[in-house]
């Protein structure tokens, strides 16, 4: 094998048993890569290549993920490095301790491998809001990488990294792996320990791996989930192998419910296209389609903005200039101290959803805003519920779009929101869901990628993998990169 | 459900933010598009149903009481803008 990079992490740690290789030389080629491509990519914030070198020389390959490098959203704790969500606000913050994922890759012999960029604390859907640097697409680096977890998406995606780390509160792990033609997945709601992941929308918000095959983000999820005492909300359910479903070779008995609500006027004919040629692949593999309705899918945007800006906006409130993190200069008195310290430290995305959320929880508009949303999320979730009656899983676009240019949208609050049309259901209903590539659009001389989205009952992950694994499979796109 | 009539100054301080005049008028137009597009709420019908706050119904987690070993205050002090004698500096809150 002449350059590391190619491989994904089953082949990493096959060649580490058949001792091809070793760690510190496939460290050294994913290195040695990102020196000679982020200057055009831009996914890495920070990282520290010296202590990356360091523990891939005491990495024990016997592990289930021993020297495997993992790529980290720049959201995540990693202790001794610096955490800064994309926002200026925490330049110069240093994680005091590991997140529970960070100690689970640890412990199965992975490398936590720099700070990758993101939209400022994940809002956004472009990575334009780093207060750092926009991250690029590398199959056309004119074009953004889709976001939250913009950096994510486009390290794997340009062979930086085998995998990667993201976070998921409205698509931010789904939407990037489709603009940058990687697999990306959002695991249930609690499957995941969210301590040590910078909040969001707590309600909303799950950590998740992205990789260059369905299986090895399965891999991924061996390694960092289960019940954490450090968070109330992840669930207690018995440890298990996300790997038994994979090798498929049909899918037989499989029923795929189409929801028509998912194929809407304004979409890119072209994706569409795509995303229907795959489908019927799903049907030639034995799968049953299924048409199903999710009726209250027009409503999942307005919930969202309401749920996630409320839930924002007290938990950024956090940071106010005392405790870590940016203190405004000669503050006056305290009052002066929290308003400019935020002020100065807050990228405009950031300060419009502190905003939005501020008001849709104020006295007078509560029951107006905040409860109805509540209510309607209900009814959201109750559509899945009814769906999964009669679908083993659903089939859908993961974006209405392929990525599109830099700036084009970023003066157009409304519209960059609606680009997260189709994932934003899941995160409301908690389940969890995966995008594959399934195609490619081409325009401008790129080939742009389309990404087909998968979307499994709770606790489903096993099953949503397996189905994902045996479609990549006959795809002709599986281990895909950026030709780059 | 009430009309989109949001005062982006007001609601600035009851989020502690000082903003400039500028970005006042620039989310003051943005985000009231925004709330036009989530007044379509209100065709939602909602009657009899129960708000959802988590999406697992998780309630009352309680672990066994007893100590266990957390980070050390002098871990987070060094991340703090100004502190002296194991304490964190602000500016005088009570004159």
């Amino acid at each position: 094998m002449n350059d590391l990079t190619q491989l994904t992490i089953a082949g990493l740690l096959e060649g580490y048993r058949t001792k091809a290789f070793t760690p510190q030389e496939v460290m050294a080629a994913f290195e040695d890569r990102v020196a000679a491509t982020d200057a055009a990519i831009g996914a890495f914030i920070t990282r520290d290549a010296e202590s990356a070198m360091a523990e891939a020389g005491a990495a024990d390959p016997s592990l289930p993920l021993g020297g495997v490098p993992i790529g980290i959203k720049d959201v995540i704790n990693v202790k001794g490095q610096p955490c800064t969500c994309g926002s200026q606000i925490l330049r110069g913050y240093t994680a005091p301790y590991d997140a529970t994922v960070i100690a689970r890759l640890r412990a199965a012999g992975a490398i936590p491998y720099g700070r990758l960029n993101m939209d400022e604390f994940a809002m956004g859907s472009s990575t334009e809001n780093s207060s750092v640097h926009p991250t690029r697409n590398p199959w056309d680096t004119t074009r953004i990488p889709g976001g939250s977890s913009g950096g994510s998406a486009a390290a794997v995606a340009a062979r930086q990294v085998p995998a990667s780390l993201g976070s998921d509160t409205g698509g931010s792990i789904r939407q990037p792996a489709s603009l940058c033609g990687c697999v990306g997945l959002k695991p249930t709601y609690g499957r995941v320990s969210r301590y040590g992941l910078v909040a969001f929308a707590s309600s909303l918000d799950q950590i998740g791996p992205f990789a260059r095959t369905v299986e090895d983000c399965a891999l991924v999820m061996n390694a960092i989930c289960g019940r954490d005492p450090m968070d109330s909300t992840s669930l207690d359910v018995p440890a298990e192998d996300f790997t038994r479903s994979l090798g498929r070779a049909d899918l037989k008995g499989v029923r795929l419910g189409l929801p028509k609500e998912y194929f809407v006027d304004g979409m890119d004919a072209r994706v569409r296209a795509s995303v229907e040629a795959a489908i019927a692949r799903c049907a030639e593999l034995g799968a049953e389609i299924i048409d199903i309705s999710l009726p209250h899918t027009e409503y999942a945007v307005s919930v969202y903005y309401i749920i996630a800006t409320a839930e924002a906006s007290a938990n950024l409130s956090r940071f106010d200039g005392v405790r870590y993190g940016r203190r405004a200069q000669d503050p006056a008195d305290i009052m002066d101290l929290y308003f400019r310290s935020r002020e100065e430290g807050f990228g405009n995305e950031v300060k419009r959803r502190i905003i939005l959320g501020t008001y849709v929880l104020s006295s007078g508009y509560y029951d107006a805003y905040y409860l109805r949303a509540q209510k309607v999320r209900t009814l959201v979730r109750r559509d899945f519920a009814d769906a999964f009656e009669k679908v083993d899983a659903i089939v859908c676009p993961t974006s209405p779009d392929v990525a599109f240019p830099l700036g084009e949208r970023t003066g157009d609050p409304l519209k960059m929101y609606l680009a997260d049309i189709f994932t934003i259901a899941a995160n409301l209903a908690g389940i969890c869901g995966i995008s594959v590539p399934c195609g490619f659009v081409e325009e401008g001389g790129s080939k742009l990628p389309v990404g087909l989205q998968f979307l499994g009952k709770s606790l489903d992950e096993a099953g949503l993998l397996g189905i994902a694994d045996t479609y990549e499979r006959a795809s002709g796109l599986r281990g895909i990169a950026a030709p780059i | 459900m009430a009309a989109p009539n949001l005062n982006v100054e007001e609601v600035a301080r009851l989020a502690r933010l000082a903003l400039t005049p500028d970005e006042i008028a620039t989310f003051q137009s943005q985000l009231g598009r925004v709330l036009e597009h989530i007044d379509q709420l209100s065709k939602a019908d909602i009657e009899g149903i129960e708000p959802t706050a988590h999406a697992n119904p998780v309630f009352n987690v309680i672990r066994e009481d007893f100590p266990v070993e957390g980070l050390k205050s002098e871990d987070f002090l060094v991340l703090a803008p100004r502190s002296a004698n194991n304490l964190l500096i602000v500016p005088k809150v009570i004159e």
